[in-house]
């Protein structure tokens, strides 16, 4: 959610339960600030809070000019004081995707993780255990980098694409009409599209190329992983990711407002298509 | 004035040229392009009409604006000039539905063909009435009238702005002779196209008193006329011009003119379209309203009560104060938004108002995949319990099934169906309402009996928010919705309801008799003094459960299955008592299931997997003084308890499934059964092979050869015995 209308965003996103506390929100509001300043940020989200068994990391994020270009992640144990993250590799990833488990809450916590490895000396090829130090930062960096790719998402029309290449908030959204704010169709993630290129011509024909340039919900598996409720009457659409637990969308439809929020403990929920 | 009539026919001619290039290639300000189109051509034999009408057009862009006025003075000027023709040719010849302003046009056309002048006058009366408001009317005008030579001088003259009426008055009025309004024309057409806009207003100042009234009612009436709405659609033609005109504008296409009719249809169909869309919208608010409605019969049901009532409500309220709670709750970053807790407070209100209520309790809000549950835990008061009617209908009708099959029963007796238990006991012991929103009517939940919680525990499914939907997993669950989520407020309960160290203790009256299972009743403490906060975050064994914990069996309170005789359950019972208390084992396979008795500190609770069970936290470190103690349960996500020493409150926000960091391995279809025991008379083997036949049948040969060469020597002679010894031998060989 934008850090410039973060109170009201909390309290549209509130109707999955979890929140800031009054003190935290005082110490975002005036560090975000700090930090759009110092690093120079053309805009800066506060991404969400990840639940560790000691303490919460609060992570916000940092955007330059184009909406879709590179996101410098910081986190914060106390929403004071930012420190940057490293950007996500894909090595990166597929190391940290065998810790399990909660986050501790300690950056600097090192997971132990005991892996097999060949060596072949001659012809004689030795299986020794390794025990490899994943560290927790780098696991925050993946877990983000998932759930971004995974689950973060934007309406359709608020953000537009240049001939040139840049993406730009769209300053003339008005926001999505309550029958498109229930349709799946009408949510673009928000990163690079992977799907779209795979799209059938015809399909591509109805497209406007400067607003459709992300992949929708729509072709998402599973299907059903995205649960659509219209709070408060028709007055706000929520959409809450099963995949992720504790992602939260919240769009007041024919407004401006829309956001997203991540509250949980980093872990994916594999368990989805048992519990469907 | 004769003399220039034939320059003025020619410049007719090539005005005519000149607004077909123009049609090509038409940009922006009309008159702007009759300058260059035209300049070349017809500056030599313009006369100073026409150089009256370039003038305008010759004129840089910031006069613009002035622009209008001429051929408003111009129009002006034509109805002067019209004006007294008019007055000469009073009766007009009649046209068809035609108004005052094609009378008045008429005169001046009197001189050419009756037909066409009909036209003429549209035209001439649209671009009179038209150009004041509308110049972009004009090739609309233009396009629809290629039309004879004698009118066409003065069609193509009037498809100008309203200056080139200025020409075919002048065209006109040479054979009649309005002599002093010509040579004022014809002054101001000799002099310079830079005084041509004062001329302009002169010419306006000079012609406004004489026709003001039958100019502004010709205006009007072809206003009128053109603003009339047709009968099939409602469209007028006034709107449509305006809107067709405006596209065009906004669009500049190429080659308008060819396809200016399917621009035409456009605009129609798009008309069309923007009233559907206003029908949409009709549907869709209606039900931001009828909730909107719902929610305010809450907030208006407690003017409702009179005042003594509202004094008994005062003193004794079963209603909790959710809005403190919430207040505590927010502090620690859990929690609805504001007014949706006071909506949640409404409901509950309505609640105890509507139930004979003992104790009320917001129990918390379980996310679902269509809509939410919002539960509220409440307990009857004494003899209020409502018992469900449902059970006995039950029963009525297995009697009656029981009675009309005369089928041989069979006599496989199932495992033991566990009895739930009793309401008020165990995991019976609250009863829970819930509802999709508040203000949405509040639905009991049934009881809950041990198979569904066991099977509860099997099983993980996001809960849907239709209480009545089934609930299609494996192992099959006995219920549909409504009782998984009973099962699961159940087992959150069992598992996270907790409370400081103290605050309850167990009252005195049960300590002699120990009753099975372990004591399930409590009782507030009166001599509780608090807890420090700091000292609630710190250790774990200051807060304890004060929920039963739930057996593997499904119940609280351990019920063995195993029954010696039919009779008497009470004294088994008591038998069972005593085997409890001297904690024999059964004689079957069911061993009494223990679990941690009441009131038992959360420290002790186990691990998960190298988690603690509990994460608790200072809600707030840069105040420390006002801070309260929270706790989440990493077991239970989405459990909430909060203290600040005195006071405690449990809440549970979240999906209503347990923690695993492993992933949820569904149970196995359990093994082919056997259909009858192994033993001596039956066997199953399987059958022997080819080869193993063959051996056998072999060795049976021999057997039978065996045999058969002992008998033959027995009874044999010695030399047959040699040979057939030898023989058999041989044979045997």
């Amino acid at each position: 959610m934008d850090s410039e209308s973060l109170l009201l965003s909390l309290e549209l996103a509130s109707g999955s339960g979890q929140g800031l506390s009054p003190d935290r929100r005082a110490s975002l509001l005036t560090s975000l600030l700090l930090v759009k300043r110092d690093y120079r940020y053309n805009r800066v989200l506060f991404w969400g809070r990840i639940l560790g068994l000691a303490a919460d990391y609060y992570i916000a994020q940092g955007l330059g000019e184009d909406q879709l270009g590179e996101r410098k992640s910081l986190y914060s144990l106390n929403c004071m004081e930012w420190s940057l993250l490293p950007p996500a590799t894909e090595e990166m990833v597929t190391q940290t995707s065998v810790v399990k488990g909660r986050f501790i809450g300690d950056p600097s916590h090192e997971y132990e993780h005991i892996e097999m490895q060949r060596t072949t000396e001659g012809e004689k090829t030795y299986e020794d255990e390794v025990m490899i130090q994943i560290k927790e930062e780098s696991r925050l960096v993946s877990v983000i980098d998932q759930i971004d790719k995974a689950v973060a998402i934007m309406p359709r029309g608020a953000l537009f694409k240049t001939p040139f290449g840049p993406v730009h908030v769209n300053r003339t959204f008005e926001g999505l009409t309550l029958a498109d704010s229930k349709k799946l169709s009408s949510y673009f993630h928000f990163v690079e599209p992977v799907e779209l290129k795979n799209k059938s011509l015809l399909e591509k024909a109805d497209l406007d190329p400067s607003l459709d340039f992300m992949d929708s919900l729509e072709n998402d598996i599973p299907k059903g992983s995205w649960s659509i409720q219209m709070e408060r009457g028709n007055a706000l659409v929520v959409l809450r990711s099963l995949l992720w637990p504790g992602l939260t969308f919240y769009h007041a439809p024919r407004t401006k407002n829309h956001g997203y929020i991540y509250v949980g403990t980093g872990e994916k929920n594999i368990d989805l298509p048992f519990m469907l | 004035m004769e003399s220039s009539a034939f320059p003025e026919l020619e410049e007719s001619h090539e005005e005519n040229k000149q607004k077909k290039k123009e049609k090509g290639a038409r940009e922006g300000g009309k008159p702007e392009e009759l300058a260059p189109s035209r300049s070349p051509d017809s500056e030599f034999e313009v006369t100073d009409h026409l150089k009256q009408e370039k003038g305008p057009t010759s004129e840089p862009p910031p006069r613009n604006d002035i622009r209008p006025q001429s051929p408003g003075s111009g129009e002006r000027d034509s109805g002067a000039t019209l004006a007294e023709p008019n007055a000469a040719l009073s009766p007009p010849p009649s046209k068809p539905g035609t108004e005052d302003p094609p009378q008045v046009r008429l005169d001046p056309q009197g001189l050419a063909p009756p037909t066409t002048p009909e036209q003429n006058f549209d035209e001439i009366s649209e671009a009179g009435e038209l150009q004041p408001s509308h110049l972009e009317q004009v090739p609309y005008e233009r396009e629809t009238t290629p039309h004879l030579i004698g009118s066409e001088e003065s069609s193509y003259l009037s498809q100008q702005p309203q200056y080139l009426l200025q020409d075919l008055n002048q065209d006109i009025n040479p054979p009649e002779k309005p002599a002093s309004d010509i040579f004022h024309h014809d002054e101001s057409n000799s002099t310079f196209g830079i005084n041509k806009p004062e001329l302009g207003l002169n010419q306006k100042g000079a012609s406004e008193p004489t026709a003001p009234n039958n100019l502004e009612i010709a205006v009007q009436n072809a206003k009128a006329y053109l603003l009339k709405k047709s009968n099939k659609s409602g469209l007028n033609l006034y709107d449509h011009l305006s809107k067709v005109l405006t596209k065009v504008l906004d669009q500049r296409p190429e080659n308008v003119v060819d396809i200016i009719e399917n621009i035409s249809e456009d605009v129609k169909k798009s008309h069309f379209n923007k009233k559907l869309d206003t029908l949409q919208d009709e549907h869709e608010i209606p039900l931001a309203y009828e909730l909107a409605e719902k929610q305010k019969s809450l907030f208006l049901h407690g003017n409702l009560e009179g005042d003594q009532e509202q004094e008994d409500e005062i003193a004794e309220t079963p209603l909790p104060n959710i809005m403190e709670s919430a207040f505590y709750f927010e502090q620690a970053g859990v929690g609805l938004s504001t007014d949706e807790t006071y909506r949640i407070f409404l409901a509950l209100k309505h609640l105890t108002d509507t139930q004979p209520l003992h104790t009320c309790r917001f129990w918390g809000k379980i996310l679902g995949i269509d809509r939410n549950y919002i539960v509220a835990e409440v307990e009857f008061r004494e003899g209020e319990d409502e018992e469900e009617i449902e059970e006995e209908d039950n029963i009525e009708e297995s009697e009656a099934d029981e009675e009309e099959t005369e089928l041989p029963k069979s006599s496989y007796k199932g495992p033991q169906v566990i009895p739930k238990e009793e309401n008020r006991t165990g995991a019976n012991k609250y009863t829970y309402f819930v509802c999709n929103e508040p203000g949405m009517p509040w639905v009991r939940l049934p009881s809950v009996t041990p198979a569904q919680i066991v099977i509860a525990r099997k099983i993980k499914k996001f809960f849907t928010g239709r209480l009545d939907a089934p609930i299609i997993s494996y192992p099959p669950f006995p219920g549909n919705e409504s009782n998984y989520l009973r099962a699961q407020i159940a087992r959150i309960s069992a598992g996270t309801h907790i409370s400081p160290l103290g605050f309850y203790h167990f009252g005195e009256s049960e300590e002699e008799e120990e009753v099975e299972g372990g004591r399930d009743n409590y009782e507030k403490n009166p001599d509780f003094e608090g807890i420090q906060v700091t000292e609630l975050v710190e250790s774990l064994s200051n807060w304890v459960h004060h929920v039963q914990h739930i057996l593997p069996q499904g119940r609280c309170n351990w019920f063995n299955p195993i029954q010696k005789s039919e009779v008497g359950e009470e004294e088994e019972e008591e038998d069972e008592d005593e085997e409890i208390e001297e904690k024999r084992e059964e004689p079957d396979n069911s061993e009494q299931e223990l679990g941690p008795p009441l009131l038992t500190p959360i420290s002790e609770d186990l691990e998960i997997q190298n988690t603690p069970p509990w994460t608790a936290q200072l809600s707030s470190s840069l105040i420390p003084q006002y801070a309260i103690a929270f706790l989440r349960s990493n077991l239970w996500l989405g459990a909430y308890a909060f203290s600040d020493g005195k006071k405690f409150e449990n809440l549970y926000i979240g999906w209503g499934h347990k923690y695993n960091s492993d992933n949820y391995t569904p149970p196995l279809p359990p093994l082919v059964q056997p259909e009858y025991p192994s033993g001596i008379e039956i066997k199953e083997m399987d059958d022997p092979t080819v080869a193993e036949e063959e051996a056998f049948q072999t060795a049976q040969e021999n057997a039978v050869l065996e045999s058969g060469k002992t008998k033959e020597i027995e009874e044999g002679d010695d030399d047959d015995d040699d040979d057939e010894d030898e023989d058999d031998d041989d044979d045997d060989n």
